[in-house]
């Protein structure tokens, strides 16, 4: 990270913008998002964290990326764990606790099934892009 | 083998009363039927958040919205959308259904939230400034460096209509406006991240979500006003989004975007961060400047303004943690296309923290406009336990309480406060008859009390007053005539105290005694509790008919009130009792009533 330039933050942008459309960051195809606002944390996001992640090495899924956000708002279901996959279609788990994120890296990435009971709709639409 | 298309049906509570799981049976028999077990899947999910049309089917990947449908549809949307690739139009959302207070074209309404605030919350990872800055991140300030002069940007903000969203609702651009034109040597933009209503955490989470669309709007405003330093004053209850502020703070300075010397601009500023020390009265701007500066948070008579003399006799632009959020997207997307959404009087959206006995509790953001049933019927999928609507009370210990005869008002700050309520920071907590309304003015009275700085009598001295008389009424030891003198404390300290603090915490008192007097008259004349809730009003006795004598009661009571013999129906002692409600609790065989 070095000071930069109006240039260099544009050229960034730019670099960074196609990185998202193209759902492929540090060259992985799939993304487990957990969501890590201070509701997720208290309803027990940190341990589905975990989870996913000794599921994602125990699987030795090597094109898996596990990251966190802030809160989307569905504090109610928290914590919630959003699947970005090529051929699946992205959707967010509500109310997942760690033996529901196994059977997410199971049967979702892995198997690429939907799971039952868990899918909730993100709350608005994007203004952004 | 990989499935291709997958059928989402909504199993909420909402749309399960209206048959959903019968309608996904319905559809794996004829997704069976036609041949498509393999190549696609039904799931039921969780609550979609469109409950006043459900059931719900989303088919994905192609992202079609089919609302209301019942499960002998199953066959025809099978046949048609699945089998032939004919989405089935009776079914379908009319996307043209565009939401009153939004005159947006490309945005799609069946969730009635409009995410600007909130826009990158959930979606990006808040300690990696590139994501915030692959979603136009900084581009503002860009905008605002290289293309736009300092009045450009106060313009946009007056068009836009911005008001501040800590809860007075001043309209942005005035007071960025007032701070701009004093010359001085040096100014300040203070952001407001004190946050100390109960139920209210609408701050923290855009904190703990997106550090930087704030620090972004910080820049700009010192841009804007003259300003080359920054303070964000933040409470110690909030670790996490301390953390994430102070990363933020340190990638920002990193790349050049706080420091000196802005992306080669000749423009510098720089953020520093304080911490509360749990005093709601330093939310208060000139209380917060106090602390800032090192003194015991307690406010100052106004004039002058901080914009015009604040923190360290400087110039100083203080604003909320949302109001500041909205400053990038404005300066993007326009002040006109900001003043699209909302009311006349009251733009863009509000986010609020919605809790209390309601289903889907969370964060949400509305267009100013959204009416209260809304929000709490569709949003927010209506009330707990399936009981009944009591109140609403919006603006935390400041506000008052919105009963149901007015759900159907668009929520905006002129119509909230002409129901005696006041937008507030955005804290809604929803209430159901097993909330006591007198209760509920004690709650916010014994939180103001303990809050209050003492500086001014009217607040040091009224609220303790007040607060007694309400406590009284809950003990059953009210008289009428305390309702007038109540009125009185409330007027004047309304009028005399010395700042918002003392000012607004009567309006939970005016406000439950306007909309809810037969609750008070009934702890007061016939002492008793409607919902239960205060304790020295309930009156404990033993049903004879279900009393077996088993004597669990007799044993447990504190005060040894309750006689009987084993195996013969037994008896509480009123005078006795204290109600502590053990025997209750201790009762297999429900013979302990409570009323």
């Amino acid at each position: 990270m070095s000071k930069m330039t109006l240039q260099d933050l544009r050229n960034l942008r730019d670099a960074k913008r196609q990185d998202v459309r193209a759902r492929d960051s540090a060259g992985k195809s799939i993304r487990i998002i957990v969501g890590m606002g201070t509701c997720g944390i208290a309803a027990g996001a940190k341990e589905t964290l975990n989870a996913i992640v000794d599921a994602v090495a125990a699987k030795n899924l090597a094109d898996v990326l596990v990251r966190q956000t802030g809160c989307m708002g569905l504090c109610h279901s928290e914590p919630t764990v959003e699947v970005i996959q090529p051929g699946m279609p992205t959707v967010i788990y509500g109310c997942v606790n760690a033996a529901q994120a196994v059977q997410i890296v199971e049967q979702h990435v892995i198997g690429k099934r939907l799971l039952d009971s868990l899918i909730c709709d993100r709350p608005a639409a994007d203004i952004v892009h | 083998m990989a499935y291709k298309q997958f059928v989402l049906v909504c199993g909420g509570t909402g749309c399960e009363s209206s048959h959903s799981s019968q309608l996904v049976d319905n559809l794996k028999k004829e997704v069976e039927a036609a041949g498509l077990a393999k190549t696609v899947q039904v799931v039921r999910t969780g609550c979609l958040g469109f409950c006043e049309k459900g059931p719900i089917v989303k088919v994905l990947p192609e992202e079609t919205f089919y609302v209301q449908v019942k499960p002998e549809d199953a066959r025809e949307l099978v046949r048609e959308h699945l089998v032939k690739g004919r989405p089935v139009t009776r079914l379908l959302y009319d996307r043209r259904q565009s939401h009153t207070f939004v005159g947006l074209d490309n945005i799609d309404f069946y969730q009635k939230q409009v995410r600007i605030v909130l826009r990158n919350c959930g979606v990006i990872d808040p300690d990696k400034i590139d994501e915030y800055i692959a979603r136009d991140g900084y581009r503002a300030l860009e905008k605002v460096l290289f293309e736009m002069t300092p009045d450009d940007v106060i313009k946009e903000l007056e068009k836009s209509g911005l008001r501040g969203r800590g809860g007075a609702g001043f309209p942005t651009f005035k007071k960025w406006l007032f701070s701009k034109n004093v010359p001085s040597d040096q100014k300040y933009i203070v952001c407001n991240a004190d946050e100390g209503d109960p139920g209210a955490y609408m701050d923290r989470s855009t904190l703990e979500g997106d550090p930087h669309s704030v620090l972004e709007a910080m820049i700009i405003a010192g841009h804007t006003i003259g300003a080359t330093k920054g303070v964000i004053y933040i409470r110690a209850e909030y670790p996490l989004a301390v953390e994430r502020l102070e990363n933020a703070i340190k990638q920002a300075r990193s790349y050049g975007l706080l420091g000196e010397n802005i992306l080669a601009s000749g423009f510098s500023f720089d953020i520093e961060m304080r911490l509360g020390a749990g005093a709601f009265v330093c939310g208060e701007e000139t209380a917060l400047l106090a602390s800032v500066e090192g003194n015991r948070g307690m406010p100052s008579p106004r004039p002058p303004f901080p914009a015009v003399k604040g923190l360290w006799g400087k110039p100083t632009v203080i604003n909320n943690v949302e109001t500041l959020a909205n400053i990038p997207v404005i300066l993007l997307k326009g002040g006109d296309w900001f003043g699209k959404i909302g009311t006349a009087t009251s733009k863009g959206t509000k986010v609020f923290a919605l809790t209390g006995k309601i289903n889907n509790s969370g964060l949400i953001e509305v267009p100013m406009g959204t009416t209260l049933r809304e929000i709490i019927f569709d949003i927010g999928g209506g009330i707990r336990n399936g009981r009944k609507f009591k109140a609403a009370q919006t603006g935390g210990p400041s506000g008052g309480v919105i009963p149901p005869e007015f759900l159907d008002t668009p929520i905006d700050y002129e119509n909230l406060g002409k129901i005696g309520s006041i937008m507030g920071s955005g804290g809604l907590i929803v209430m159901d008859d097993t909330d006591c309304i007198v209760d509920v003015a004690k709650f916010y009275l014994d939180f103001t009390v303990d809050e209050s700085c003492g500086k001014c009598a009217p607040c040091r001295v009224g609220g303790r007053t007040l607060f007694n008389y309400v406590e009284r009424i809950t003990k059953g030891l009210g008289k009428m005539e305390d309702l007038d003198q109540m009125r009185d404390v409330c007027h004047a300290m309304q009028r005399a105290s010395l700042c918002g603090l003392g000012q607004t915490s009567p309006n939970p008192v005016l406000s439950t005694l306007r909309y809810f007097l037969d609750e008070y008259k009934e702890h007061i004349v016939e002492k008793k509790c409607r919902a239960a809730k205060c304790k020295n009003l309930l009156r404990y006795t033993i049903e004879p008919t279900k009393c077996v004598g088993c004597t669990a009661c007799a044993r447990v009571c504190p005060a040894t009130a309750i006689a009987g013999e084993r195996k013969k129906a037994h008896v509480i002692d009123q005078a006795k009792c204290i109600k502590c409600g053990q025997c209750f609790d201790v009762c297999k065989f429900h013979a302990v009533q409570r009323v």
